[in-house]
């Protein structure tokens, strides 16, 4: 059995059979829609997420299969002390397969441990969120047609987003991949990351504080959120929440094939005029994200 | 200054100047109950100073807890008063229970019963990180 914690649990290969089970569902749904009649996916969502939650349930019901669970901490057996061992070992006897959030980082590694049964990481903290990894790679693929020879823009919150952590990480794996990291410096990404990650597999990549500096450049866009959560002193997030907002004008100088991807959910960061955009590809990202996560739970079930 | 030699026990030699104190808390000394000897400070000729703890017992020495800590050190199994080996030890790949995790977000500060176990990921830049919430440890 196995458990998806971190991206870097899946190799390229296993990445490419995933997004090519993906594009098939997209193309021949009905196909998919009685695979895992039986099967019971549980939402463990001990923080709440309506969209990642949704899209899980989404994709476990148009496999077919049903889905139990709970949406936060105060509706579960944790508002009476339970570990999450505990709760994981429970619910293993009562479904298939596990997404599980968790405010705390490391709580999915935690859960892998003791499940009888195959654990997805739905995000724990701040710390990985793979299957967020995953809808990005597939609407990278679908919408560039390929996951090489690319300048990636990554703007915002480059020092608590972990999407665009495992993005990096992701990405890395893949040839002529360029980054353009922009954030204010306060949301720098963090050293480890340019170490362990770019420098060592010797990605190129500038950093600017300007949105606009290399906006020509750029095949995606990937826009993030400052998220409150992460900060522990609200002045702090006060002052950095609205630092950058795309509008048409700052796509000016933007290239006509240029994606711009969100992991949503979106605050002020882009304005409402750029979603009539074509280049705008972040509601289709949340679609990419309900197929992404169908193949698998294909994958983690062993359902051919 | 003098201090006895001890008959049978173990000698942890080469100390880094100042570690003594924290291999005798990493090895919880204090709950011995035997003799036990820091000399702090002691001149060298390899380190210029060092740091000796004398254990006058036998007992299983946590290799991990000494090799994180200063994994130059030696140990000298003494018996008869003779020192019948040597070992010399190198950085774990892995620790338990050494060191907490100082990550207020890691799952392992709120489940207490978590062991604390940290991965040695970079040996050249002896970096370990926290198994759970891969917070790298100061």
């Amino acid at each position: 059995m196995k458990h998806l914690i971190d991206i870097k649990d899946l190799s390229v290969e296993e990445i490419k059979d995933l997004i090519e089970v993906a594009n098939d569902i997209i193309h021949s749904r009905e196909k998919y829609s009685h695979k895992c009649d039986g099967k019971k996916l549980a939402t463990l969502f001990f923080e709440p997420s309506t969209r990642t939650r949704l899209s899980f349930e989404a994709a476990m019901l148009e496999l077919g299969g049903n889905v139990i669970g709970f949406s936060s901490a105060n509706s579960s057996s944790t508002s009476k002390g339970e570990s999450v061992s505990d709760t994981i070992r429970t619910v293993g006897c009562y479904a298939d397969i596990i997404a599980m959030r968790h405010p705390k980082e490391g709580a999915a590694l935690v859960a892998s441990e003791k499940s009888i049964v195959p654990i997805i990481n739905a995000g724990d903290g701040g710390h990985n969120h793979p299957t967020q990894t995953l809808t990005d790679l597939l609407t990278i693929q679908c919408e560039k047609s390929r996951l090489s020879d690319l300048t990636i823009g990554l703007c915002g919150d480059l020092k608590f987003g972990r999407t665009v952590h495992s993005l990096i990480t992701a990405m890395s794996r893949y040839k002529n991949i360029k980054f353009i990291l922009i954030s204010p410096t306060e949301l720098k990404i963090p050293e480890y990351i340019k170490e362990e990650v770019l420098k060592k597999n010797k990605i190129e990549f500038k950093e600017t504080k300007d949105i606009e500096e290399y906006m020509n450049d750029l095949d995606i866009l990937y826009m993030t959120r400052v998220q409150k959560e992460r900060f522990f002193n609200e002045e702090d997030y006060v002052r950095l929440k609205d630092y950058y907002i795309l509008n048409e004008e700052k796509l000016k100088k933007a290239k006509k094939n240029l994606c711009i991807m969100h992991p949503l959910p979106r605050v002020n960061e882009i304005s409402k005029e750029v979603d009539e955009d074509p280049r705008a590809a972040y509601f289709r990202q949340v679609e990419y994200g309900k197929y992404i996560r169908m193949a698998l739970i294909l994958k983690m079930l062993e359902v051919h | 200054m003098n201090i006895d030699s001890i008959k049978n026990g173990i000698v942890i030699d080469h100390i880094k100047a100042k570690n003594g104190m924290k291999i005798y808390e990493a090895l919880n000394l204090k709950e011995l109950q035997c003799s036990v000897a820091i000399i702090t400070n002691a001149k060298s000729q390899k380190m210029e100073r060092k740091d000796i703890i004398k254990i006058d017992k036998e007992f299983d020495i946590n290799l991990d807890a000494l090799g994180f800590i200063d994994p130059d050190i030696t140990i000298n199994i003494v018996k008869d008063g003779k020192i019948i080996e040597k070992k010399h030890i190198e950085k774990p790949e892995k620790i338990i229970n050494i060191v907490k995790c100082k990550n207020p977000r890691c799952i392992t500060c709120v489940e207490k019963e978590l062991d604390q176990i940290f991965i040695l990921t970079d040996k050249e830049k002896n970096i370990y990180r926290c198994k759970y919430c891969e917070m790298r440890m100061n």
